[in-house]
């Protein structure tokens, strides 16, 4: 069938409406996408990249793909690709993708930590990973083993992970790499309103008439959601206002009003001046009657360290480390700290115990005078000396910006959005300063309405599809609850069938901390799903040695070989996305499913199926039996009441976590599933081992047990087959109808229900705290604050580690559009490749010029605790201040994270890639 | 083995020259070494000494356009070694196609193509008119025309950057040699060969014929490249007075009795050339 | 012709003169089928030259092909010619696709160049004191050129990555923001080249993701029109800079022109 493309653009239009009040596509529009080209299947999928989530169309013809189109129906992108998106076709078929089991194995065939990869069978490989996770888990218990998860896991893949490694291990240590990417979104999430994920959607960037990036360099990272915000800025140049505020010039800055350059870490300074200038000099600014009805004021403790190791002289630091790393306990405060904090009574000089580091997440709530009183010292003067990032500029004029930037919020009428991604996020104070950007957006009343609110950009594909909805974090279970709620854990267990007590109730270890318990010997089996956690942790150096010589077993999948690949001892060949049945949400909560679209490469089948398969391998009483955890906790033997529900000590996680009666009711072939394969549940062409396939729909089943946490708890998803009818739903889908603009009462079916007016902060989480002033809590009373966001009180810090004589400079790492995080995809698209084929070192000329340095001359970049050679850019894309340079981390070859530090949030735990001192020398 | 190595010394050292140049150009751009970088038209010595190839710059000169100061220097430091000092030892101590038609020259030899005889009548100064007619096409064509089809050019930059078709040209030289006309490129056409004779009319190492020593076995005429340079053999001590010889050293290496010897130009007629 | 010795007189002469004549005659065929091919090699137009180039007639005589700049070059991105090549043998040039100009602020290719084929002065800015200094902002190799029909900025995609490889970027490239009508809801980041700062470095040309780069360099004379200088944009006062080149005289001639007035008035009928 053809189209012409006014038929397009009405059919496009057409589905776009009808997806936007949560009605399924029209059938003759999915025969359209169908059939167009002679011999090409065309079926609806989603990009592979970033937390956008355009929708995209995939051809396939004699199993393979043979063609992508931006999806003309999805709403996000109506067609669109950024130059990623354009190459989805090419990503599964790079000449060295890995097809086979590869295993670490000597001559005799028996595997050898110091041996090189051979090919083994997928039997072989499954047998020694359950022969060395039965060693350790017996050592070690729970807490020896760990798995490396990912954000770019599909929902089901992420949900069998936690399910097993949760409901079948007992072991909390499973960390996405998304505890990279928006950890402290979510913690600042959890914290403000008790409940995670962005309150608007993308429709917010056209209701808009102000877009403010905070360390968001959308032009380059979100390129679709970029072009619809320039469209809102051409459909009314003299209302619509962009501000870029960044550490350097990027790409942001040529379509913005108001470019301003800050110092590494003084956003949060700016955001108090704003607070301040607002409080103080425009009290009419504040939507006085949002405040009292849906806000408190509340903060927490200041002297909560790095989240660096809490032994400051471990073992494993380096010499040149032990400077940074003593921040962890304690520093000296500087004159701008004092003036920071002076309404703590804190002086220059002090020495600062960083007492409160285990207990960073405290807090309490204050008086609005108390948080007036905070926010005193952070004056124009004050704020604009500490934060002007670009030397050449005056400070006037840098003044004139914040005070434009100040007008721009507080303007009665003017809508807001703030954005940001990674450069709120990877911050040693990363919670607090989203955090306080709700604080503006609710001071303001500019929150939850379309074209006004605060809205945190993620990085990956399903970052909040899996990652944080299914909650592959280590403290988490899904649907934003905790491990460490019984009640949570025994919502877990009933929908998971688990007897009660199965459940773990401490805390795993998070990302960085899996990598220094490795360090430490106190993790020992690791699996890696999804991601490429030696490239992309930071201090690599450490985690790099302590995989290839000390004693443990580390298991990567993956599609190619990278950084992670090599320090391996087994890696198993993964399906990529076209390859197997899956679905992702993006940023805005919008959840798109896909179907298999092709027989996976050589012998590399699904996370799920390696993760199922492995289940078979462990009895019940091999894991249900009890294990001490600590002094404190015991977990305990829960076979007996395993046996009253039924099961026996010889059944294996396979039969209760995957293949129990329900999931055999989820029958395959599916009329959802007619004319696709399904390798999972059928087995396909390969006949991989003999595989012949589950024989019920194993995906279908995953997400319909997942979808029950949810229900009726403010994520509600859809069904699985209403999935495939549509271009994606925000959730919550309440009775077959997305939901556009959470907490507002005229959009969200959950804070109409709340019955709190026009708007209701309707989470639960956080919803108890103490009272409290400025120097602590005071007393036992307990305020209790229904339908109420939490507006905070946070203070300027200065980072772990600044520039110095000796290291000179601020380092900063990012993306680039051309490549995907490590580049273990990108990086083998010949063109994309081509276009940028290694990473740079971006710096100032002035710099250059003073260090004797040339342009494109080969330098090494050091910092206390590694080095690598870049080449010196000083044009294109980045411009930065004196002072400052930026290394992309995509490529192994520039293996900048060697160089970086791994100080996290002390709340979320999530490291700060953007900020440490180098120094820079001819290679 | 000595024996048959000091025998042959000059050919010995005429290779290690030109082998050595060339390596020494090839190591400047692979290698970035700064003895010599560039090519046999233009270079630098240690980054620093230019050298150009002075019938180059005239061309350039006759196709009316003006070249640089450091070109010029460096044209007229070559001029100055060869023309003063060292004779037309450029084609045998230096230039790369010499070995290619000394080789064609030894398989002629060795195949017994020598013996064909009946040549095609090219004159041996035919190169003086290449000359002139390089020049001309410059003037016409407004390059310098001459480097745009020496072979010479073609092999030695080859060797250094890379050599496409250029093969096709230097193998036509070779087959030129081995088949057509005995000394065919060097000896007859060559302009840049000309050019030298032409500008080393009045060097000063010359080779020196002693008369007395001389047993007339003619084997310096047979080997010579350049024949009609030595017209005094066995009649005459003097030095050799053309700029068409090459100083190769060949007459010496096969002189038995030591009536060959390299030395200064002598001026005087019939009487000892002083031997260096 | 090897010298004979002959004894009689007049032959001897005519001798002399015939094999002149026939010298001659082969100098003459010879230098004719020498100019005939330079003049066809030399016509290759299409060439891109290192930073500093002079015109091109100027260049292909100035240039003696010792390749110095091609060593100079740290990116090894200048090609020496060599038959085969199809273009100058022995001369340098770029090929952008494969391996482009980096703009090296010292341009390391034309100060190495020892005849002047390479220009400093052409890409040197006077600083405060007045010293020439190099500007590599100042080449102009060639300009690039973008086929806006297989351009995919232009079909709406968020490429512009040529608009980030761009060393001049803002500049040279710039990105021109068009509302996409179709969706309604995007803008499409359209890549424009400015030939008052594009220097043909070619950067864009390697990073273009299509599989033929829809944008390339071409030699500026190929590149670019040129208006006529007897317009001068009414609202562009830097326009006025074009009046300097223009002849004072004008006379304009037409087929219509041809016949003076008297000839045309008094010769042919009506």
């Amino acid at each position: 069938m053809k189209m012409t493309r006014r038929e397009l653009l009405k059919t496009a239009a057409a589905v776009a409406a009808a997806t936007a009040v949560g009605m399924s596509v029209p059938e003759e529009l999915q025969a359209a996408a169908k059939h167009t080209e002679a011999g090409w299947k065309w079926d609806k999928s989603v990009c592979r990249f970033c937390g956008t989530g355009c929708g995209l169309m995939v051809a396939t013809k004699n199993d393979r793909i043979v063609a992508v189109k931006g999806d003309p129906a999805a709403p996000v992108n109506m067609g669109l690709n950024c130059i990623k998106g354009y190459f989805n076709a090419k990503i599964i078929y790079g000449a060295d993708r890995l097809t086979e089991p590869l295993m670490r194995v000597n001559d005799k065939g028996e595997f050898d930590k110091k041996a090189n990869f051979r090919p083994v069978t997928w039997e072989k490989a499954f047998g020694e990973m359950a022969k060395q996770f039965k060693k350790y888990y017996k050592e070690l218990g729970p807490a020896g083993v760990a798995i490396f998860g990912s954000g770019q896991y599909t929902i089901m893949e992420g949900y069998a992970a936690v399910k097993l490694m949760k409901g079948g291990f007992r072991s909390n240590n499973i960390d996405p790499n998304a505890r990279h990417c928006m950890a402290s979104a979510v913690a600042a999430f959890m914290q403000t309103f008790g409940i995670d994920e962005p309150a608007g959607n993308y429709d917010d960037m056209h209701h808009s008439d102000t877009i403010v990036l905070w360390g968001a360099n959308m032009a380059e990272m979100h390129p679709v959601l970029w072009s619809k915000i320039t469209d809102s800025k051409l459909s009314k140049p003299a209302r619509v206002k962009v501000v870029n505020l960044s550490t350097y010039t990027n790409r942001c800055s040529t379509l913005a009003d108001i470019e301003i350059i800050i110092k590494p870490n003084t956003d949060l300074a700016i955001q108090n001046y704003i607070l301040r200038e607002i409080v103080y000099n425009r009290p009419e600014a504040i939507d006085k009657e949002f405040v009292e009805k849906n806000c408190i004021f509340a903060t927490g403790w200041v002297d909560i360290g790095y989240g660096l190791r809490p032994k400051i002289d471990h073992a494993k630091y380096r010499k040149a480390e032990l400077d940074t790393a003593s921040k962890e306990s304690f520093k000296i405060i500087t004159k701008d700290e004092a003036t920071a904090m002076s309404s703590l009574g804190i002086k220059a000089g002090d020495k600062m115990e960083m007492k409160h580091a285990a207990t960073a997440d405290a807090h309490w709530a204050i008086s609005f005078d108390d948080f007036k009183k905070g926010l005193e010292p952070y004056t124009l003067d004050f704020v604009a000396q500490l934060a002007k990032g670009d030397s050449d500029e005056s400070l006037e004029d840098f003044k004139k910006k914040l005070v434009m930037l100040a007008d721009l919020y507080a303007e009665k009428g003017r809508k807001v959005v703030s954005f940001w991604t990674m450069g709120f996020n990877q911050h040693v104070r990363g919670t607090w300063v989203n955090e306080q950007i709700y604080a503006i957006h609710l001071l303001l009343g500019k929150q939850s309405q379309p074209g006004n609110g605060a809205f945190s950009l993620t990085g990956q594909p399903s970052a909040c599809g899996t990652a944080r909805e299914v909650g592959t974090f280590s403290h988490r279970l899904p649907a934003d609850m905790l491990v460490a709620n019984p009640k949570h854990r025994k919502t877990t267990e009933e929908i998971w069938k688990l007897p009660d007590g199965t459940l773990n109730p401490v805390p795993g270890s998070h990302y960085m901390k899996i990598m220094r318990d490795l360090e430490d010997g106190k993790i020992k089996w690791v699996w890696v799903q999804v991601n490429n956690p030696w490239q992309n942790s930071a201090n690599a150096n450490h985690w790099i040695t302590a995989a290839r010589d000390m004693d443990n077993f580390i298991v990567v999948a993956e599609a190619y070989p990278g950084i992670s690949a090599k320090v391996a001892d087994l890696i198993l060949p993964a399906a990529m996305i076209f390859e197997k049945w899956g679905a992702y949400g993006n940023a805005e909560r919008r959840t798109q499913h896909w179907r298999q679209q092709v027989t996976p490469l050589g012998k590399s089948m699904s996370d799920t199926w390696q993760m199922v398969e492995f289940s078979k391998k462990f009895k019940l009483g091999e894991v249900w039996k009890d294990w001490k955890l600590d002094d404190k906790t015991t977990l305990p033997d829960v076979l007996a009441k395993a046996k009253e529900m039924g099961y026996k000590e010889t059944d294996t996680l396979f039969d209760v976590l995957f293949s129990n009666r329900e999931a055999k009711a989820y029958k395959w072939p599916d009329p959802v599933g007619a004319g696709f394969i399904n390798s999972e549940a059928a087995g396909d062409k390969r006949n991989v081992e003999g595989f012949k396939g589950y024989g019920f729909f194993l995906q279908k089943y995953l997400w319909e047990e997942y979808r029950k946490f949810g229900l009726g708890h403010g994520h509600d998803l859809a069904d699985f087959d209403t999935y495939h009818k549509v271009r994606g739903l925000r959730w919550p889908v309440v009775d077959g109808k997305e939901t556009l603009w959470r907490f507002n009462a005229e959009y969200d079916p959950y804070a109409k229900k709340a019955n709190h007016g026009k708007f209701a902060f309707y989470g639960g989480f956080g919803k108890e705290i103490s009272k409290g002033d400025l120097m602590g809590p005071k007393g036992d009373e307990k305020v209790k604050l229904p339908n109420k966001a939490k507006i905070f009180l946070r203070h300027y810090i200065d980072p772990a580690e600044i520039p110095d004589a000796d290291y000179p400079f601020w380092l900063c790492t990012g993306r680039v559009l051309e490549h995907w995080h490590s580049g273990t995809m990108t990086m083998r698209v010949p063109e994309l490749y081509r276009a940028v084929p290694e990473a740079l070192c971006f710096m100032n000329p002035k710099d250059v010029k003073k260090h004797g340095l040339r342009d494109g001359e080969l330098v090494w970049v050091e910092s206390r605790r590694g080095k690598v050679k870049a080449r010196i850019e000083t044009r294109g894309r980045n411009s930065t201040p004196q002072g400052l340079i930026f290394v992309p981390w995509f490529d192994e070859h520039v293996f900048i994270n060697k160089v970086t530090l791994d100080a996290t949030c002390p709340i979320s735990k999530e490291t700060d890639f953007k900020k440490c001192a180098v120094k820079i020398y001819r290679a | 083995m000595i024996a048959e190595l000091r025998k042959n010394r000059y050919l010995v050292l005429r290779r290690i020259s030109q082998v050595g140049i060339m390596l020494l150009f090839i190591a400047g751009n692979l290698l970035g070494w700064k003895v010599l970088t560039g090519n046999l038209s233009s270079s630098r010595v240690m980054n620093l000494v230019p050298l150009t190839d002075p019938f180059a710059v005239l061309q350039v000169f006759a196709s009316r356009h003006l070249v640089s100061a450091e070109a010029l220097a460096g044209a007229a430091l070559v001029l100055l070694f060869f023309g003063v000092l060292a004779g037309r030892a450029f084609c045998s101590w230096v230039c790369p196609l010499n070995l290619v038609t000394d080789l064609a020259g030894w398989l002629r030899k060795k195949t017994g193509l020598e013996q064909d005889g009946g040549q095609p009548g090219i004159s041996r100064n035919a190169r003086y008119w290449a000359i002139g007619v390089s020049f001309l096409v410059s003037l016409v064509t407004g390059i310098a025309a001459f480097e745009w089809i020496s072979p010479i050019s073609m092999l030695h930059r080859g060797l250094i950057f890379g050599m496409g078709m250029g093969w096709a040209l230097v193998l036509a030289v070779f087959l030129f040699d081995l088949l057509l006309v005995k000394q065919g490129f060097c000896g007859h056409l060559c302009p840049l060969g000309g050019f030298y004779s032409l500008a080393t009319r009045f060097s000063l190492v010359r080779v020196n014929h002693c008369k007395e020593k001389c047993t007339l076995c003619m084997k310096c005429l047979e080997i010579c490249p350049e024949r009609q340079v030595l017209p005094m053999v066995g009649s005459l001590s003097s030095s050799v007075s053309s700029g068409e010889c090459t100083n190769c050293g060949r007459c010496i290496e096969v002189c038995m009795s030591d009536a060959m010897k390299f030395g200064i130009r002598s001026y005087s007629r019939d009487q000892d050339p002083k031997i260096a | 012709m090897e010298s004979g010795a002959d004894g009689e007189k007049m032959p001897e002469r005519r001798k002399f003169l015939l094999s002149m004549a026939k010298s001659l005659g082969a100098a003459t065929v010879g230098g004719l089928t020498w100019t005939g091919y330079l003049e066809g090699k030399k016509a290759y137009s299409s060439i891109l030259r290192p930073p500093g180039a002079v015109a091109e007639e100027d260049f292909l005589a100035r240039c003696t092909k010792c390749g110095i700049c091609v060593e100079a070059c740290p990116y090894q991105a200048l090609i020496l010619a060599s038959p085969g090549d199809e273009r100058p043998v022995g001369t340098p040039y770029f090929q952008m696709r494969e391996n482009p100009c980096r703009m090296c602020r010292d341009i390391p290719c034309t100060a190495a160049c020892p005849t002047g084929a390479l220009d400093r002065t052409l890409v040197s800015d006077p600083d405060g004191q007045g010293v020439m200094r190099l500007n590599i902002n100042k080449t102009q190799i060639g300009l690039a050129v973008i086929d806006r029909e297989t351009c995919i900025a232009y079909w709406g995609i968020q490429c512009d990555v040529c608009y980030r490889a761009c060393p001049v970027l803002d500049k040279a490239l710039t990105v021109e923001y068009v509302r996409n009508e179709r969706t309604g809801r995007h803008a499409m980041l359209a890549p424009v080249i400015h030939s008052s700062h594009c220097t043909g470095c070619g950067m864009c040309e390697r990073a273009c993701v299509t599989k033929k780069a829809a944008v390339f360099i071409l030699p500026r004379a190929m590149a670019m029109g040129e208006s006529s200088n007897r317009y001068i944009k009414g609202w562009d006062r830097a326009d006025e800079e074009r009046m300097n080149e223009a002849p004072e005289e004008t006379e304009t001639a037409t087929p219509r022109s041809e016949k003076s007035p008297m000839d045309y008035l008094n010769k042919g009928g009506l």
